[in-house]
């Protein structure tokens, strides 16, 4: 595998200004969006389909409180994996946004670092507008968190954001046409966001716990709803060093895979 | 005394199994505009591309500003001393002028009151000063050349690599183009330049190599290679469908050289009145015009084929 050159930090940070300086035109147009999603599934299917909804919800009270920090994790899974496929594979291949920055002392390190980086901000966006809306609900008298474990939420939702931002980082280097992308997103981001317990216990299905215990957002979400009932036990541990551990081995392929694609 | 900032020997560059560099030697010296001349599909970009560190070396030796560059171990310290024109209009579309020069500031790492004042001083030698907050997308085809152009002095570079940079343009934006360069070159940068223009690298190079399928096929200063190559003036006398009159074949005898392109025939000579004289009298009703040679003819002469379609 190609060597990797290092990341000049400094650097990475002025691609995320980049980034920053092009969302911020939009911003009071983009942030939005990110309200009214969560509000229509909490609504949609917490107050609706739970209405339903009596038993399996293990510990918590009510369907809402049951489906709520896995809604949580999948937005932010969302919110990182829009910024690594579609928009960088328009800066990589359309835009040439890249071959800008290369002709500068910027190296493609320094790029893959900024814009996972920027990926996480927006999954702190997105993951952050659902905690407020969240916290709204507790105070008006619908628990949803319990304890000082929702203090550290921001911290599982920076690390769910970086874990979604170098799997849709490492897709983008693989792939030469954009059509690809509703195969990521229909067959790999949406049986994810189904089978991952954000519903229902994915056990309900033979060997379901045990498949999902290998893909990503089963951990995210393991981790979002333990630390929203302040719950951090043998479980939530393990979750946590599963996307950790995934997180450091997909840091040492990802800007390895990118210079060898870019430089050639 | 002629410092070498670029020095190249055997250099290649491959793709898959394709040779678009093929073994090139040039050097450029500090201070000199030094071109690349060839038809499209020559390999001008990929050589640009290997100087500006966006493209490995496959094969050969590259020194740039005293640092080997084939291994990749210097790009950065290379990167930071040369500005890049590319050939694409690769702006950030969505920012304006000035934004785009501040997105590139901080990856050239000058502070703010510096990257302000730069800024400043590059809108107003580029004359985008009315322009700064025009979003890239909205700009002229000249307007985005100079904000690329003011971009890659942003990093005051030693080299410019500008590729194709008229390409594209109407006239008058390609002659404003040529007045912006020629600042530059008064004031001593070194200017790497391609082209498939000859009128283009006529007037702007102090030297050049034509190159052609990945081969540099001549080198010299444009004067030198127009008298190495070619004779001082061209007489043209119009065809057509490429066939030559038999009342024409008197006159080759009078030429050094013959060429017969599909709309014009070429007539080589030292001094072209005799020729006009004698086409005039035994060809009244065809056009015939006499000029002085240029880059086209020696393209012409070293390849058979014409330069620009
Ligand atoms: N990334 C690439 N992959 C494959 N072939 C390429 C690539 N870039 C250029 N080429 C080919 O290499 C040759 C030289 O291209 P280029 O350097 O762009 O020439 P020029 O700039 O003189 O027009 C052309 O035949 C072109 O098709
Ligand atoms: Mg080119």
């Amino acid at each position: 595998m190609a060597p990797s050159r290092g990341v000049d930090w400094r650097l990475a940070w002025a691609v995320w200004m980049r980034n920053f300086t092009v969302y911020r035109r939009t911003w009071t147009l983009n942030i939005l969006p990110n309200f009214f999603e969560p509000l229509l599934y909490l609504v949609g299917m917490g107050l609706g389909v739970g209405f339903y909804v009596r038993e399996g919800m293990n510990g918590v009270s009510t369907y809402l409180a049951f489906i709520a920090p896995g809604l949580m994790a999948a937005s932010a899974m969302n919110g990182a994996s829009f910024e690594v496929t579609y928009n960088m594979f328009v800066k990589l291949h359309f835009a040439k946004t890249y071959d800008a920055f290369l002709s500068t002392p910027v190296q493609i390190e320094d790029i893959v670092m900024g814009e996972l980086l920027w990926a996480v901000t927006r999954a702190l966006i997105y993951g952050l507008a659902f905690l407020v809306i969240l916290a709204g609900f507790t105070l008006a008298g619908t628990p949803m968190l319990s304890g000082p474990g929702a203090l550290a939420l921001p911290l599982a939702l920076a690390l769910i954001g970086t874990l979604f931002a170098l799997i849709g980082q490492l897709f983008t280097s693989k792939v030469n046409t954009i059509d690809l992308y509703s195969y990521y997103f229909t067959l790999w981001l949406s049986p994810l966001f189904i089978f991952s317990n954000v519903f229902f216990p994915v056990d309900r299905f033979p060997y379901g716990a045990q498949i999902a215990w290998f893909t990503p957002l089963y951990h995210g979400v393991r981790l979002t709803r333990g630390l929203a009932q302040s719950r951090f036990g043998t479980e939530e541990l393990v979750s946590a060093a599963w996307m950790i551990a995934v997180c450091a081995a997909l840091l040492w392929i990802v800007p390895r895979t990118y210079r060898r694609r870019i430089i050639r | 005394m002629n410092e070498n900032v670029i020095a190249a020997r055997g250099l290649i560059k491959r793709y898959g199994t394709f040779t678009a560099v093929d073994g090139i030697d040039f050097d450029v010296h500090r201070g000199e505009c030094f071109g690349f001349l060839g038809p499209n599909g020559a390999g001008k970009t990929s050589t640009m591309r290997m100087i500006y560190r966006a493209a490995a070396v496959d094969g050969g030796t590259l020194m740039i500003l005293g640092w080997e560059a084939a291994d990749g171990r210097h790009d950065r310290a290379i990167k930071a001393r040369i500005g890049v024109v590319p050939q694409e209009d690769n702006l950030d579309q969505e920012l304006s002028v000035r934004q785009n020069l501040e997105v590139f500031a901080r990856f050239y790492k000058l502070p703010r009151p510096e990257a302000a004042r730069r800024i400043d001083e590059l809108l107003k030698l580029l004359r985008l000063e009315e322009k700064a907050h025009s979003r890239a997308e909205q700009l002229s085809g000249g307007l985005k050349r100079r904000t690329q152009i003011a971009r890659g002095l942003l990093g005051t570079p030693e080299i410019l690599v500008l590729d194709e940079p008229t390409t594209g343009l109407d006239p008058q934006a390609r002659h404003d183009l040529w007045e912006r360069l020629n600042a530059l070159k008064r004031q001593q940068a070194t200017l790497l330049l391609t082209t498939h223009y000859m009128d283009e690298a006529e007037r702007l190079c102090d030297r050049l190599v034509v190159i052609d399928h990945g081969k540099i096929v001549a080198a010299g200063s444009p004067a030198e290679l127009i008298a190495r190559h070619v004779s001082p003036v061209v007489v043209e006398i119009e065809l057509t469908d490429g066939a030559v009159p038999t009342e024409a074949e008197a006159l080759k005898q009078h030429a050094r050289r013959v060429e017969v392109l599909s709309d014009r025939l070429l007539l080589y000579a030292d001094h072209g009145e005799q020729l006009i004289a004698q086409a005039a009298h035994l060809m009244p009703d065809r056009r015939a015009l006499q000029r002085r040679t240029t880059l086209e003819d020696v393209f012409l002469r070293i390849t058979g084929r014409r330069l620009e379609e």
